[in-house]
């Protein structure tokens, strides 16, 4: 029983790692209808700039996450800026393969220049472990729900009482509507960019400390999976990614736990599919119809 | 007098809002039928309804199958028109990219035997059959003086003639029962004038039954031979042109109370 | 057939006999050299898998991101097959086999995620590709991450450029038959097509299930040609890389296609001599490629003889509004 309780945590903890970024695609795909391949890459340099400010500029742990973040966020405006804006009136698939390209070029071009070995991350936080009865958990384990839950609720006030969260919000329902209403859609996306970038950001720098290390491709894998979490979640709905996000922290925990972990990530995509049958918008997705 | 069409208590919910409400109305073979009521009153929910897009949540729709009316509950939109309903759109929705000729074509496809094997090889008979089909297409549109814009794209016709092929692609599939929603919308009164013509001469050559929502009061009621009108989802009335125009109800709903 | 048609047929087939002859002499002369065949026989295979993968997104609308997965039931049906039974005879009916197989897997994931509108077909052909191969890694029979070698070769330049000349020549076809047309309206408008009766799911799932056996046709031979297979070779990133020929070709046009899977060939084999710097270049050249030229390099418009060499208009240009 104990056992269980003690894989639950940790898939809460893997989760919201998959929550944070799942939460960057499902903003994105909601207001451009694009899976943005090179989201997890930018988790994946979020984690290299806590690198770089925790070890070259000795910063402390806090404000290194912070900084991580903005830097991230500007990434994410300037890619959006430079990939995905020229071909705002393209076909979608364009801007697809935009994102993949943006993906190889921060996939490779971090090998190139900062080389493709995994590098130790610094030891920030001296690790701590609590007891509670038969459960463990450490304070960097804490510190990584408690980050989590703390930027969602913040994601949720910005998108929920904010000029820009309320203009965010008109444009993934309607963008020639929100236009019409002089709500200036350029600066929503790239705000919308901003922010899922940052949130990306942090769960690398977060990882990077939770694993001890880091590596150009560290996005790769992650980035599918939170991607599959937004739409298990329901695409378009913040509060699914992170539902999602979770859900698919536990479940491939759980699958570790009773023995299949060369089959975990198949197991994910299996339950991934099932749901989708079952309710094609995901968990908490709306049936939306189209007017006929 | 043959019941080609026939529902029973027919009802649709979206969530709360009763959209179609117990709507029992009938067509018979050969007939022009139209549908009028106000803005929201449930008519293209209907049309849907009868079409197969929407599944009602309780009632049945019924059509004539050659011997007896048998009931579609259940079949998709696609097994709907293979059976003989067909069906324009209040939002045009021609297929855009390609030329009127191949708008018709495709119409084409449940009444024209397949032969893909034909066609991967290229056969003579692949090519023979092809030439038979874009010569149908062809009388077809020549039919409604539409052959000589059959090579232009279906995006870059006017309006009017946009909606005159949505008409004449249905036609393809060889209906016995055609809907058309708002026709006339957004015409001017020359093209409405086009638009009535040309139903009645789909209705006298083709000999088919036509089912039909407008606001257009005029085009209703000089074409029609009955009229339904419906509101809240409800059919109000029913009889012909004549008999509705006097109806106190209908005018009613159409002009207020009088005080 | 009446003389126009004879005419085109007849020139394609000059045409595709000239490009035979070419590569013929370049071999005899040595003049591309043992890389430069291996790179053309791996360019052919690229492009049944690619003009597979076009029939599902140009022609029916649908986003496939799976595609390495039915590749990858085509390697290993060959894989096991052809090397349990290493004669021609055993290699074809591997690919039968491999291309039946992945047939029937498109089929189940087909007919339920194709009912629905929108990007579903996308996210279950992800899920389908990465268990496929999660399952090859952790089964004996497919020997598990190292995967299998020394599968018998029946593939070399001729047989790849023979079955590309078919595959393409018969998609062509199938695109202008009636079933070929259907799905295509579906893609057009969804909506009007079923209200013409046609049957929008069917013909949604033959799309995708004919793009699937080419990829598995294009995983087979590409098995026997290279003589191994492992579960590395058909990830996410194989998938994309038939993507992204099909993408920058132009979504929907076939020529475009073929055009772009011998242009990344050969940018390929340049981009060799960069070294680490390759698969920068490699993004830059997309990201540029599609700001620039975001509906691919021919659109939706097809390389036609008939304008080249038959028209008597004034256009010069030489590609047509795809008829």
């Amino acid at each position: 029983m104990s056992s269980i309780l003690q894989q639950l945590l940790n898939g809460v903890i893997l989760g919201s790692v998959y929550a944070l970024l799942a939460l960057g695609y499902t903003m994105v795909y909601g207001i451009i209808k694009l899976i943005n391949f090179a989201h997890g890459d930018v988790y994946m340099l979020g984690a290299y700039f806590g690198y770089f400010f925790i070890n070259v500029l000795h910063l402390n742990f806090f404000i290194a996450l912070v900084l991580a973040m903005a830097v991230s966020a500007g990434v994410g405006v300037v890619i959006e800026f430079v990939a995905y804006r020229p071909l705002r009136q393209s076909p979608r698939i364009a801007v697809l393969i935009s994102a993949l390209g943006v993906s190889f070029l921060l996939e490779n071009g971090m090998s190139y220049f900062f080389g493709s070995d995994k590098r130790a991350f610094p030891q920030a936080i001296a690790t701590v472990q609590y007891h509670f009865g038969q459960l463990q958990i450490s304070n960097i384990q804490l510190l990584i729900i408690g980050t989590a839950v703390v930027l969602m609720l913040g994601l949720t006030l910005i998108v929920q009482k904010t000029k820009m969260g309320r203009a965010m919000r008109a444009v993934s329902a309607d963008q020639e509507a929100a236009i019409l209403m002089g709500i200036n859609v350029n600066r929503t996306i790239s705000f919308t960019f901003a922010i899922g970038s940052a949130l990306a950001a942090a769960g690398g720098v977060l990882i990077g400390l939770y694993y001890n290390n880091i590596d150009p491709l560290m996005g790769m894998t992650p980035g599918i999976k939170a991607f599959v979490a937004a739409v298990l979640g329901g695409i378009g709905i913040i509060p699914g990614a992170a539902l999602g996000g979770w859900l698919i922290g536990i479940l491939e925990t759980l699958t570790q736990a009773i023995g299949l972990s060369d089959y975990k990530d198949a197991v994910v995509y299996g339950i991934l599919i099932v749901i989708l049958l079952w309710k094609p918008t995901g968990i908490l997705g709306k049936n939306g119809r189209e007017k006929v | 007098m043959t019941t080609i069409l026939k529902t029973h208590d027919l009802s649709i919910a979206f969530g709360g809002v009763i959209a179609v409400d117990q709507v029992n109305i009938e067509a018979h073979d050969n007939e022009l039928i139209g549908l009028i009521g106000p803005n929201g009153a449930g008519k293209t929910t209907l049309f849907n309804l009868l079409t197969g897009v929407y599944q009602p949540t309780s009632g049945t729709v019924a059509m004539f199958d050659g011997q007896r009316l048998s009931e579609m509950n259940g079949l998709p939109p696609h097994r709907r028109a293979q059976q003989g309903m067909t069906r324009t759109f209040q939002n045009i929705r021609l297929f855009t990219s390609r030329t009127v000729l191949e708008n018709v074509l495709i119409a084409m496809t449940i009444s024209s035997p397949a032969q893909t094997v034909g066609a991967l090889f290229r056969t003579p008979k692949f090519y023979q059959q092809e030439t038979d089909k874009k010569q149908r297409a062809l009388a077809l549109l020549a039919m409604f003086d539409m052959a000589n814009v059959a090579d232009e794209l279906a995006c870059n016709l006017p309006y009017g003639q946009q909606r005159r092929l949505e008409i004449v692609r249905a036609l393809a599939t060889k209906p016995k029962i055609l809907f058309l929603d708002e026709p006339a919308a957004g015409m001017n009164p020359q093209e409405t004038q086009a638009l009535t013509e040309l139903i009645q001469q789909v209705q006298t050559q083709f000999k088919m039954t036509i089912i039909l929502i407008e606001h257009d009061m005029n085009l209703v009621m000089a074409i029609s031979q009955r009229v339904y009108v419906l509101e809240y989802g409800k059919v109000l009335a029913s009889g012909t042109p004549s008999e509705i125009q006097q109806h106190p109800a209908v005018i009613k709903a159409y002009l207020g109370e009088e005080i | 057939m009446d003389r126009t048609h004879l005419k085109y047929t007849l020139s394609w087939a000059g045409l595709v006999v000239m490009l035979f002859v070419l590569i013929a002499v370049m071999t005899i002369f040595d003049v591309i050299g043992q890389y430069g065949m291996t790179t053309l026989v791996l360019i052919g295979i690229n492009l049944i898998a690619a003009v597979g993968l076009n029939l599902v997104i140009g022609m029916s609308g649908q986003f496939s991101l799976g595609h390495a997965g039915f590749m990858a039931v085509g390697a290993y049906a060959t894989a096991l097959i052809a090397s349990a039974i290493p004669n021609i005879g055993g290699f074809i009916l591997s690919l039968v086999i491999g291309m039946s197989v992945s047939g029937v897997v498109a089929l189940l994931v087909g007919i339920p995620t194709l009912r629905l509108r929108g990007d579903y077909l996308a996210i279950a052909t992800l899920g389908v590709a990465e268990i496929i191969r999660i399952v090859i890694i952790n089964l004996k029979i497919t020997r598990g991450p190292a995967g299998i070698f020394g599968i018998p070769n029946f593939v070399n330049w001729q047989v790849i450029f023979g079955i590309s000349v078919i595959v393409i020549a018969l998609v062509v076809n199938f695109v202008r038959s009636t079933t070929g047309q259907a799905i295509i309206a579906v893609r057009d408008n969804e909506i009007a097509a079923a209200s013409l009766g046609i049957n929008t799911t069917k013909y949604k799932v033959i799309a995708f299930v004919i793009g699937a056996m080419l990829a598995a046709l294009a995983g087979g031979l590409r098995a026997s040609f290279i003589q191994s297979v492992s579960p590395q070779d058909y990830t996410f990133m194989q998938s994309i890389t038939i993507l992204i020929i099909v993408v920058l070709g132009g979504i929907g046009s076939m020529s475009g296609t073929v055009v772009t899977a011998i242009i990344l060939g050969v940018l390929d084999v340049i981009l060799q001599n960069f070294g680490p710097l390759r698969m920068v270049i490699y993004a830059v050249v997309l990201i540029v490629v599609m700001i620039f030229r975001p509906k691919g390099l021919l659109g939706t418009s097809e390389l036609s003889l008939k304008k080249l060499l038959f028209d008597t208009g004034d256009s010069h240009d030489n590609h047509s509004k795809n008829a």
